[in-house]
C-alpha cells in the first residue's frame, strides 16, 4: 500500500508542475484549452492527494506498523478514535492533510468561478497549485509519510498522551481548514493584481470562502483553547503562546478582512488596504502552520522539532516580497473610487476597526517574536501573559465599543438627528450596567473589566435594537407575527444578521474573558489525605486517593492513573465531588529499569471540574512520586536479568497491582491546583453563538426568497429603466 | 498478488488522469469571443445582484431608522441608476 501513496505524491508533484504550466501559459497565449486543463489539473491533485490521505488513514486504523511513521504514533492500545486522528499528530500526517484540504478547496473554487472571472482564474490556478506544488514537494523531497520498516515492530509507540483529547481529534482539521481557505482569497488577489482586475468581483466570488476560513480558523482556536483548559495542567484557556498566537494573527487580519471588504464591494474603495490584509492573512496562515511544527519559539503545543525550516522560512519570503512587488506595480490601479464622505459613517467606522485588528496582530506578532528578534542581538528576552494583557486589553476594549457604534450608523453620511435616534437605546443599555455593576462587590476595583461589561452591555443593546426595529419593520410590511418576523428578518438578510450574531458572541466571549481573568481565584496547595483546603469560600476536602491500572476511566490509554477525589463545599453545603487524576505512560528510555520504564513516561494531568452559569471550579492533582520511587525500585530490582518474557509479564503487573494497592492505602501527600473561575462557560456559549452567527452569515439565501426580493426591486429598477 | 496490484493502481490512476487533464487540448477549447462573452455575462449578474443587494440593504437601514426618508430616497435613486447601467450592459451583451 505504502508504494500507492508514494505513487500518489509524485503524481500530484507532477500535476502541480503541469497545472501551473498550463494556466500561465494559457493566460499569457490567451488559450483557453490550457487554462481548462489547467483546472482539471486541480481536480487531479485532489484526486491523487486524496489516494495518498486514504492510503495512510488506512495503515492508521489497520495499525500497520511496517508504515513508520504509524509505528510512531500509535499503537495498538490506542482506542480507534484516537488512531483515526493520530495520522496528523505527525508531521508528515499533518502536512498531507494540509495539502489534502487545499486541493478540496481549490476544486471547489475552481469548479465554482469556471465561467466567471475570466482574466482572473487561470492566474489563482497558478497561485494554488504553487502552494499545492511546495506542499507535495515537501511530502516528496523532506518529509516521507511512506516510509516503510524493513521489520514491522509488535507494536507501536503511541499517541502523545497529551493529544488523546476529543477536541484534538478535530482541532487540526479545524485550524487547518481555515489556513487552507484563507489561500483562496490569497490566490485570488494575486491573480486580480496580475490581470489588472482590482474591481469588487474577485472578492464577491471568494468571500465566502473568506468567511469559512474565518469561521473553522475560529473553531479551531477555540477547541484549542478548550483542550488546554481541559486536559493541560495550568488551569487556563489562553497562554499567549507563541503557537496559539500564530493562529490568532491570521485570524485577525481575517476579520479585518471581511469587514472591509463590504467598503469596496459598495464604494469601490480600500482597494489597496484589501488585497494587503489579504495577502498578509495568506502569509501569516503559513507562517502559524510553520511554527507549529518548528520549534524555532519555544510552545506547549509544539509536537518537535523539525527540518523544514529553510523551505518554509524560503517560501515565506517569496511570498511577502512577491506580494508587496505586486501591491506597488499595481498601485495605479488600486486607487479608491470614492473618498470617504464623514467621519461620521459605517465605513469610518469600519476602518477604524480595521486599524484597530491590525494594530492588535502587529501587537501580538512583535511580542511573539521578541525573544527571535532579540536572540538576533545576543541578549534573548522573552515576555509573559501580563505584557500581552497590557497592550491588547484596551485595544479589545476599543474593538467591542466600534462592534457597537458600527451597526447603528449608516452607509456614507449619518446626521446628527439618526445618531440620537439610534443611539439613545443602547448608550441606555451601557449606562444601566454601569449603575448595577458599581453595587457589585469587587467589580469597580477592576475597571478594565468594568469597562468591557458596559461596552458589552452596549453592544447587545445595539444587536437587540436592530433585531427589534427590523422586525418591527417586517411586522409593519407583511403582518407577520413578531417571532415570526424576526426569522424572516434573518432569512432574508442573513450577511448583515448572521453578523450581529457574531458580533453577539464574541461580546459575550469578551465578557467571560474578563470576568475569568479579573476575578479568578488560584491556589496550589499540598494535601494529605483528610486535610481541607479554602479558596475564595470553597472548602476543598481531600477525602481520598484513588489508583487505577489499565483501566483508565478517560480512555486516554495510560497505563497506570492515580487520583483523588475531593469534596467541595461553600458555607458547609456540597457543591461537588471530584475527581482530578494524572495519568502514567510508558517511556522509551531504554537505561531505565523495566518497571520504571512502563510508566515513567510523560504524565498527563485529567482535570476535573465542576462547570455552571455563574462560576467554575477547576482542580488539578499531582502526586507525590518521589516518595513511591523507592518501592518502584525495589520492584525493578526485583525482577531478575535473565527472566523468561511470561515471568516478566507476571513480575511486571505485580509491581503495578502492589503499587496501585500502596496507592490506595497509604498515599503519599499531594500537590492540588485548585481554580475558582467566574464565568467561563460563557467563553464556550460565546463562541457557539458566533459560529452560530457565522453559518447563518455563509449560508445562501433561500432562491425563492432572494427571487421575490430580487423581483420587487426589479420591478423598480424597470421602471427607471423605462424611463431613461 | 499485492505486488502485481499496486503497480497496476498507479498506472491506472496516471492513465486516468493523463486523459482527464489532457481532455480540453484534445477537443479545443470554446473561442475566445464564446469564453469572454460567458464570463463577462456571468460577472455583470453578479454585479446586478450585488447591486440590488445594496438597495434593500438601503431600504433595510431607512426601515431601521438609520437613514432619515430624503437620504435614503437620494441614495435609492443613486444605487437604481448603478443598476439601471448594468442592465443596459447586460442587453448589450445578449443582443450582440
Amino acid at each position: 500500500m505504502a508504494i500507492i501513496g508514494r505513487a500518489a505524491l509524485i503524481i500530484a508533484l507532477v500535476v502541480c508542475a503541469y497545472g501551473i504550466f498550463a494556466s500561465v501559459y494559457g493566460a499569457l497565449k490567451g488559450r483557453r484549452d490550457f487554462v481548462e486543463s489547467a483546472r482539471r489539473a486541480v481536480y487531479a491533485l485532489a484526486l491523487t492527494t486524496t489516494v495518498a490521505f486514504a492510503v495512510l488513514e488506512i495503515a492508521f486504523l489497520r495499525s500497520d506498523f511496517s508504515f513508520s511513521v504509524v509505528a510512531s504514533h500509535s499503537s495498538t492500545t490506542t482506542p480507534w478514535h484516537y488512531k483515526a486522528a493520530a495520522m496528523w499528530s505527525s508531521q508528515e500526517g499533518s502536512l498531507l492533510l494540509w495539502v489534502w484540504l487545499l486541493s478540496i478547496w481549490s476544486s471547489l473554487v475552481i469548479f465554482l468561478t469556471r465561467h466567471r472571472l475570466r482574466d482572473v482564474v487561470p492566474w489563482a490556478t497558478a497561485v494554488l497549485l504553487g502552494y499545492g506544488a511546495f506542499f507535495t514537494g515537501l511530502l516528496v523531497f523532506w518529509v516521507h509519510p511512506f516510509t516503510t520498516l524493513a521489520q514491522a515492530p509488535a507494536d507501536g509507540q503511541g499517541l502523545n498522551p497529551l493529544l488523546r483529547h476529543p477536541a484534538m481529534m478535530i482541532h487540526p482539521p479545524m485550524l487547518y481548514s481555515g489556513y487552507t481557505l484563507f489561500a483562496i482569497p490569497f490566490a485570488f488577489a494575486i491573480g486580480a493584481l496580475i490581470a489588472k482586475r482590482v474591481d469588487a468581483e474577485w472578492i464577491r466570488s471568494t468571500r465566502r470562502f473568506a468567511l469559512a476560513a474565518w469561521l473553522l480558523l475560529g473553531c479551531g482556536i477555540l477547541l484549542g483553547a478548550r483542550w488546554s483548559y481541559t486536559e493541560l495542567g495550568w488551569g487556563g484557556y489562553w497562554a499567549w503562546d507563541a503557537v496559539e498566537n500564530a493562529s490568532l494573527m491570521p485570524w485577525l487580519t481575517g476579520t479585518a478582512f471581511i469587514h472591509s471588504i463590504m467598503i469596496q464591494e459598495k464604494r469601490g474603495m480600500l482597494k489597496v488596504w484589501n488585497v494587503s490584509l489579504v495577502l498578509a492573512t495568506g502569509i501569516l496562515c503559513v507562517l502559524g502552520t510553520f511554527l507549529v511544527r518548528s520549534g524555532i519559539l519555544d510552545s506547549i503545543h509544539a509536537f518537535g522539532a523539525s527540518t523544514l525550516g529553510v523551505p518554509f522560512v524560503t517560501l515565506i519570503a517569496g511570498m511577502s516580497i512577491g506580494s508587496i512587488a505586486l501591491v506597488v506595480w499595481r498601485r495605479g490601479l488600486l486607487r479608491s473610487e470614492h473618498k470617504l464622505d464623514s467621519f461620521l459613517s459605517r465605513e469610518a467606522i469600519f476602518l477604524l476597526n480595521n486599524l484597530v485588528l491590525v494594530a492588535l496582530c502587529f501587537v501580538i506578532f512583535w511580542l511573539t517574536f521578541l525573544p527571535l528578534i532579540t536572540e538576533i542581538f545576543g541578549d534573548q528576552r522573552a515576555v509573559g501573559p501580563p505584557v500581552f494583557s497590557r497592550y491588547t486589553v484596551p485595544l479589545a476594549l476599543v474593538l467591542v465599543l466600534l462592534s457597537g457604534i458600527g451597526p447603528l450608523i449608516a452607509w456614507r453620511r449619518a446626521t446628527p438627528r439618526n445618531l440620537r435616534k439610534t443611539f439613545a437605546m443602547p448608550v441606555l443599555f451601557g449606562v444601566v450596567a454601569f449603575v448595577a455593576l458599581l453595587f457589585v462587590p469587587n467589580v469597580p476595583q477592576k475597571p478594565l473589566a468594568l469597562a468591557m461589561f458596559v461596552l458589552g452591555a452596549f453592544v447587545i443593546g445595539t444587536i437587540a435594537q436592530e433585531v427589534w426595529r427590523g422586525a418591527v419593520a417586517r411586522h409593519a410590511m407583511t403582518g407577520e407575527v413578531y417571532p415570526l418576523a424576526v426569522v424572516s428578518l434573518v432569512r432574508r438578510n442573513r450577511r448583515r444578521y448572521g453578523g450581529y450574531f457574531v458580533h453577539l458572541g464574541i461580546v459575550i466571549l469578551f465578557v467571560g474573558v474578563a470576568a475569568s481573568t479579573a476575578f479568578q481565584h488560584a491556589e496550589d496547595v499540598r494535601l494529605q489525605v483528610g486535610q481541607t483546603a479554602t479558596v475564595n469560600g470553597y472548602q476543598v476536602k481531600y477525602e481520598r486517593s484513588t489508583a487505577t491500572y489499565r483501566s483508565d476511566p478517560r480512555g486516554t490509554g495510560a497505563l497506570l492513573t492515580l487520583g483523588a477525589v475531593l469534596d467541595v463545599s461553600k458555607h458547609g453545603k456540597h457543591v461537588a465531588t471530584l475527581y482530578p487524576a494524572r495519568g502514567y505512560f510508558p517511556s522509551d528510555d531504554a537505561s531505565q529499569g523495566l518497571f520504571t520504564q512502563l510508566i515513567n513516561g510523560d504524565p498527563t494531568s485529567e482535570v476535573a471540574l465542576k462547570t455552571g452559569p455563574t462560576r467554575d471550579f477547576w482542580t488539578a492533582v499531582s502526586p507525590d512520586f518521589s516518595k513511591l520511587q523507592p518501592m518502584v525500585d525495589a520492584i525493578d530490582k526485583a525482577i531478575p536479568p535473565n527472566v523468561s518474557q511470561a515471568g516478566l509479564i507476571r513480575g511486571l503487573q505485580a509491581g503495578l497491582t502492589a503499587l496501585q494497592a500502596r496507592y490506595e492505602q497509604s498515599p503519599p501527600p499531594a500537590m492540588f491546583r485548585l481554580i475558582s473561575s467566574p464565568l467561563v462557560m460563557w467563553i464556550w456559549i460565546g463562541a457557539l453563538i458566533s459560529i452560530g452567527g457565522g453559518l447563518i452569515a455563509l449560508w445562501p439565501a433561500p432562491d425563492a426568497a432572494r427571487r421575490r426580493a430580487t423581483a420587487a426591486i426589479r420591478a423598480r429598477v424597470a421602471q427607471d429603466l423605462g424611463r431613461a | 498478488m499485492v505486488d502485481v496490484l499496486a503497480p497496476l493502481a498507479i498506472f491506472a490512476l496516471m492513465l486516468a488522469i493523463v486523459y482527464v487533464v489532457t481532455g480540453p487540448l484534445r477537443r479545443g477549447a470554446m473561442t475566445q469571443a464564446q469564453a469572454r462573452e460567458e464570463s463577462d455575462r456571468q460577472n455583470l449578474e453578479a454585479a446586478r445582484d450585488a447591486k440590488y443587494r445594496e438597495i434593500r440593504d438601503a431600504e433595510l437601514d431607512r426601515e431601521t431608522g438609520k437613514l432619515s426618508d430624503a437620504d435614503w430616497r437620494v441614495l435609492d435613486r443613486e444605487l437604481r441608476g448603478e443598476a439601471v447601467d448594468i442592465l443596459r450592459r447586460l442587453d448589450d451583451l445578449h443582443g450582440r
